[in-house]
């Protein structure tokens, strides 16, 4: 691990000439819980550390039944999860909050650490995509508004430019009749990357007969978090049936373009994003009914 | 090198001073710096929990910490939590149900089990399992933690 | 009193040093501080194969704040010399090259120079400063790879040694060896069922969760010590005295606490070179190493190549076994297939067998023991193939293991004859367990269920040397200095030995793992023999203590010796009922007729730790979509000749089950086609975490061994044999499809259900 600096800005705009000044040789400590390790693997060096932990706006955690949910960019899962009011609103965003790492990891790692990893098998940027969340850029010139399934532009890359972070995350607030879900694949039942991750969210019906619209997104399974529009559209006026959500799935498998590597063959990512995203769907739709 | 910072903080509730590089994680200040040496390294990165302790009052692994992120921080580690002559009742467990074979994962587990405790006083098997699935032990095969921590429960 | 008649023998104290322990007081190998102390790193080869043109460290030297780099130009080259380091035979030159390699870097990780800075930072800054120039050889990494013609030669001198005799063949065979018994040809032919099957098993790491350390301080005299975590210290002051090229008198070694070792923690990887660089510095020199160090550059256990067949009446008798074993050795000879060869067959009785073992070189680290090392491997075969045969014959696997039990007199196939041994007795247990008795509820979530048995052995290494020193306190306490390293509460075990011997408490001894200057030579906490050998030496501590006390007793009361008796923990004199004492009296007044109680004990019985036996029964959920195996229950169940403390018997088995799982379901070490290891992490490397299982059910069966007082037997080893094979059994029992390929992680058991349509 090479030497470098530690500021700990106290708001926005200060962290914001911080990393202006320095460009791509400073970078954002959230949790760390990448980025400590990144630096100590020599994966990744920098000269600048800026701890955002001290903003107001990055550990702000609001919850309102009109206005939906915003998460400061450096609160941590814990925070996330041990709320009972957001722990209910946004089950599908909670499954994955509760399995990033282990009990110590959660009591650091940030949904906006996750994002802005940019790993396409971060565990919370699926459901962050279901869940139609947006991110909030603050940069030199003002802030900006991006869509998380927008957000990811390569391993380890994002949209945000030299002297840009993430101020917050913010999710509407649920529909009626609405459901979402987050699962994994991994061999082991804890502490592990995903070889398949699936987010689903759907809108039934007032007879929960049939799909008003829905969202799929599937990670580790192309270079980021994938959107996979047409897999939610082709549920959307669908009866809920073993029948159309089989065909969702298949629409995601299809979209799938994974790698092979030591976590799975392409072969099996492909045959494990659709029996999760069937698995993932009937289970959203389990919970828009409950 | 760059240029060590000054941290103020308070370890198993005294107040201590000290001086790190910002690349020195909280783990090796402890122990290196602050003979704090009960915390362990297993893996360096975040996947044993051997380092673990409590920051604010909640679990961390302090490998994936920086020192100089505990500036104004209050800090428990294993040797705060109880001694030979006070002994903690999740210690007081661990010796009679042998939840130890060579040891170096037990203050992690002990941290992490009183974590838990302290937020959820009777955890069933699953909540037990589930919180502790960051620590690793590699001797024990985990049957006779997990019973020593059910045993230390409030209600057990 | 516990039900055998013992007061201390069997009873649950806490262990001695247990509140250290749980306070986070007691030191280990790495919490060692010293005044001075540098902090030392390794650099390491980036290639599996490739030969050393040259080694820059000027630059290095150059960085600020580094105080010495060494390479092996540092070593003293040394001959081809063979040693025996407790678990396993050591060629000295290999030992000394793999420290610090010279010439050749023979896998990814190989050591190539050590720099000690005022850091540790700075060191691993001054790693990146060292120029190492490499000619990048071909490689290879699979053992059967590794055999075939034109394969790539790790070693240009190494000639295979064939049935004990050298050839004039280069090639990674390091040697080939065959037992056989009877003639296994007319064997199969007397059987009805015959069944031949392959199977292969990949690298694996013990995975202790302390990573190696090693402090090393060479003092103004030449007097180098040693503070280190190691399963014997005197094992490694044998190592360094003879990769330094040093008398062993100007070695001391210090064991500290250490974090887990199942045989990966005997040989040496970084105290030579903490040695070195504190003779060049003057300083003390901590190293430690990072846990991809571990994986890469310490010794896991191979993997291996099987071919099995088996054949059997159909009235269920065994007729004739053939084994073919090729085990990887890793970058140099000395794969544990010799002992993987005495174990493959060894719980039952078959009158005709030949086994062909193979120890072949590969890049990857040299390998090391592992728990019953070899053992694991063989099982996963054989058990499989039984299995096989018993659903063929349509007789119960255990019933038809109970039909076929090795007992007294029956002869393992690389010779020896077996004593009294429990293997009928275990499996007898395993069958009426109320596990095995219990039916499998069927999966309420369309998964499918399935319960499979297998059984292994272990050999137990023979007791070896151990010494004990005690002095009486006045107040009836005992100091006990041992040799032996303390992994999991055999502190405890020994010292329950020496209260029960002398009819004092477990509480009442303090026992004390001492440095080498301090203690005669102990062999190393290995091969299952701690409790068996140093508890033997401890029985005869007791001993010796008796008949010193009676001396002090016949001077105090002026009767004879000979008239004086210890029954119960209490000295009397035959002749007068007034003259009496317990051992604690005896001690208060004994310093006064003739000085301080002590003695000093050192034993090396001919006897074995007696063969170990284990079988296991295991439920599993499989799911078909993902080939995710899930443990819904399991019960092990094992011989321990008499269990000391049943806390810790338990616990060695829960410990080696689980390591077991691991092993049998996710853990590998995974190759890329450059020949580096992919996941040396322990996110990657998935060892089992709380979550992946259920509470671990055991079945202590005490058949005691005839070789030691109180009947004990090592229980250390032989609980991670049998689970591999347990679980493809029950896998097959849930899907229909065997499972000849470890791990048997997910996506394998989910191709292997698609081809087969399981
Ligand atoms: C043991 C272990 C287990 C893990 N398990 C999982 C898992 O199961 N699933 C999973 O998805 N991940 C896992 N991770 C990865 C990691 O914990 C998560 O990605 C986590 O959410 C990162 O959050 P953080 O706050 O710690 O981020 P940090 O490490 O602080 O930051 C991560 C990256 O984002 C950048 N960054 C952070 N905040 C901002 C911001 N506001 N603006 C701009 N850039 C920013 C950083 O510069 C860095 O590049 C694991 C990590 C460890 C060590
Ligand atoms: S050392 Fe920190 S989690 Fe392993
Ligand atoms: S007791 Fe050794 S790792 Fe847990």
């Amino acid at each position: 691990m090479h030497a470098f600096d530690y500021a700990t800005p106290e708001s926005v705009a200060d962290a914001v000439v911080m990393l202006s000044d320095h460009g791509k040789n400073a970078c954002v400590l959230a949790g760390g819980t990448d980025l400590i390790v990144q630096l100590r693997e020599n994966r990744r060096r920098t000269d600048l550390v800026v701890d955002v932990k001290k903003i107001a706006e990055l550990n702000a955690l609001s919850y309102d039944a009109a206005t939906g949910l915003t998460i400061g960019a450096a609160v941590p899962c814990y925070r996330i999860y041990g709320d009972a009011e957001i722990a209910a609103a946004y089950p599908g965003l909670m499954d994955a909050a509760r399995l990033v790492g282990g009990t110590g990891i959660q009591g650091r790692a940030s949904l906006g650490g996750n994002l802005c990893n940019a790993s396409p098998a971060g565990d919370t940027i699926p459901p962050m995509i279901v869940l139609s969340g947006e991110a909030e850029i603050a940069g030199p010139n003002g802030t900006r508004k991006v869509a998380v399934e927008d957000f990811c532009t390569a391993p380890g890359r994002t949209v945000l430019e030299d002297g840009e972070f993430l101020v917050s995350l913010h999710f509407p607030a649920p529909l009626a009749n609405s459901g979402a879900f987050y699962r994994r694949f991994i061999p082991r039942n804890e502490m592990d990357i995903a070889v398949v991750g699936v987010g689903a969210s759907v809108v039934l019906s007032g007879d929960r007969s049939s799909f008003v619209s829905a969202r799929i997104a599937v990670g580790a399974v192309a270079p980021t978090p994938l959107f996979v529009r047409e897999a939610g559209e082709a549920l959307a006026g669908q009866p809920v049936s073993d029948e159309t959500i089989r065909r969702a799935a298949d629409l995601a498998r299809d979209a799938a373009r994974p790698i092979s590597d030591m976590r799975g063959t392409a072969e099996y990512r492909k045959h494990l994003t659709s029996v999760l995203t069937r698995r993932v769907v009937e289970g959203a739709v389990q919970r828009a009914k409950e | 090198m760059s240029k060590k910072v000054h941290v103020q903080t308070t370890i198993n509730g005294e107040a201590v001073d000290f001086l790190c590089e910002p690349r020195n994680s909280l783990l090796e200040v402890l122990r290196d710096d602050l003979d704090h040496t009960g915390a362990k390294e297993g893996c360096n990165n975040g996947n044993c929990g051997a380092c673990n302790v409590i920051m604010d009052g909640r679990l961390v692994n302090s490998c994936c910490v920086l020192g100089v992120e505990a500036d104004g921080c209050e800090i428990t580690t294993i040797e705060g939590i109880g001694s030979a002559a006070n002994l903690h009742p999740l210690q007081q467990k661990f010796l009679e149900h042998a939840a130890l074979q060579c040891g170096i994962c037990t203050p992690g587990f002990i941290v992490s089990a009183k974590a838990l405790l302290d937020e959820n006083p009777n955890p069933t098997e699953d909540e037990v399992r589930y919180w502790l699935a960051g620590n690793l032990c590699r001797c024990t095969g985990y049957d006779k933690i997990v019973r020593a921590v059910l045993d230390a429960r409030n209600g057990a | 009193m516990s039900q055998n008649g013992h007061k201390v023998i069997g009873t649950r104290p806490i262990r001695h040093d247990g509140v250290d322990k749980v306070t986070g007081r007691a030191i280990y190998g790495a919490d060692i501080q010293l005044t001075g102390l540098l902090h030392g790193t390794v650099k390491r080869s980036p290639h599996p194969h490739a030969r050393i043109k040259n080694i820059d460290t000027s630059r290095a030297e150059a960085h600020p704040g580094v105080r010495a780099v060494v390479t092996a130009h540092d070593l003293p080259q040394i001959a081809d010399k063979l040693a025996d380091l407790g678990e396993a035979i050591v060629n000295l030159r290999d030992a000394s090259n793999n420290v610090l390699a010279y010439g050749k870097v023979l896998y990814k990780g190989h050591a190539v120079a050590g720099v000690a800075a005022i850091n540790l930072h700075v060191a691993q800054e001054a790693v990146e400063l060292i120029d190492v120039e490499y000619e990048v050889l071909p490689h290879v990494t699979g053992v059967l790879e590794a055999m075939e013609d034109g394969a790539p030669i790790l070693h240009e001198d190494m000639k295979t040694t064939s049935m004990g005799e050298e050839t004039d063949k280069v090639s990674n065979i390091a040697n080939h060896f065959q037992h056989k018994m009877g003639e296994p040809d007319d064997g199969f032919a007397e059987a009805d069922v015959v069944i031949e099957r392959e199977f292969t098993t990949q690298t694996v790491h013990q995975g202790y969760i302390e990573t190696h350390n090693a402090t090393a301080l060479w003092n103004e005299e030449g007097q180098l010590t040693i503070w280190t975590s190691t399963q014997g210290a005197f094992s490694v002051r044998d190592q360094m005295a003879e990769i330094l090229q040093m008398p062993v008198s100007k070695v001391k070694i210090v064991p500290l606490e250490i974090g887990g070792g199942f045989g990966g923690k005997i040989s040496v990887y970084l105290d030579p070179v903490a040695a070195l660089l504190s003779k060049k510095t003057g300083h003390p020199v901590k190293m430690t190493m990072t846990r991809d160090e571990v994986f890469e550059g310490t010794g896991p256990t191979p993997g291996s190549y099987l071919k099995v067949k088996m054949g059997a009446t159909s009235d269920g008798r065994l007729t004739a076994a053939t084994a073919y074993m090729a085990y990887e050795a890793g970058a140099y000879p000395g794969s544990p297939v010799g002992a993987g060869a005495g174990c493959i067959f060894t719980p039952y009785d078959i009158p005709n067998v030949q086994i062909d073992g193979y120890d072949v070189c590969v890049n990857k680290p040299k390998t090391n023991a592992y728990r019953a090392p070899g053992a694991t491997n063989a099982a996963y075969a054989t058990e499989t193939v039984v299995d096989e045969i018993s659903e063929k014959l349509g007789v119960d696997p255990l019933e038809f293991r109970v039909k076929n039990g090795a007992k007294e007199g029956t002869r393992r196939a690389d010779g020896p004859v077996h004593p009294r041994i429990g293997c009928i007795e275990t499996t007898e247990a395993a069958l009426n367990s109320e596990h095995y008795r219990s039916s499998l509820a069927k999966s309420a979530n369309g998964k499918v269920r399935g319960r499979g048995v297998a059984s292994g052995y272990w050999f137990n290494f023979n007791g070896g040397r151990s010494a004990i020193s005690v002095s009486i306190n006045p107040d009836g306490t005992i100091n006990m200095l041992e040799g032996s390293t303390d992994i999991g509460g055999s502190r405890a075990s020994i010292a329950m030995q020496l209260a029960e011997t002398i009819g004092l408490e477990a509480t009442d001894i303090k026992p004390y793992v001492v440095d080498t200057d301090s203690i005669g030579y102990t062999d190393v906490t290995g091969g299952s023999r701690t409790t068996f050998g140093t508890g033997y030496a401890a029985h005869a501590t007791g001993q010796a203590l008796i008949r010193e006390m009676k001396e002090r007793a016949s001077k105090l009361w002026d009767v004879p010796a000979d008239a004086i008796d210890f029954e119960d923990g209490v000295f009397s004199y035959r002749d007068d009922a007034e003259k009496r004492g317990s051992f604690k009296e005896m001690a208060s007044q004994a310093g006064d007729a003739g000085g301080p109680v002590v003695a000093q004990v050192s034993t090396n019985p001919d006897g074995s730790g007696g063969g170990a036996f284990a079988t296991h029964v295991v439920d599993v959920e499989v799911d078909r979509e993902t080939g995710k195996v899930d443990i819904l229950r399991y019960t092990a169940v094992q011989d321990a000749g008499t269990a000391i403390h049943p806390s810790y018997v338990e616990g060695q088995m829960q410990g080696g089950v689980v390591q077991g799982i691991g092993w049998g379901l996710n853990e590998e070490y995974i190759y890329n086609d450059d020949g580096s290891m992919t996941n040396a992490s322990f996110l990657d490397y998935r060892m089992p975490t709380t979550l992946d299982l259920p509470m671990i059910e055991t079945i202590i069966v005490e058949v005691p061994n005839e070789s030691h007082p109180y009947g004990v037997r090592g229980v250390g080893e032989v609980p991670i044999v049998p689970p591999p094979a347990a679980l493809a059994n029950a896998i097959y029992d849930a899907t229909g499809v065997r499972l000849r390929d470890l791990p048997m992680s997910p996506p394998r058991v989910q191709k292997a259900l698609a081809e087969n349509g399981g």
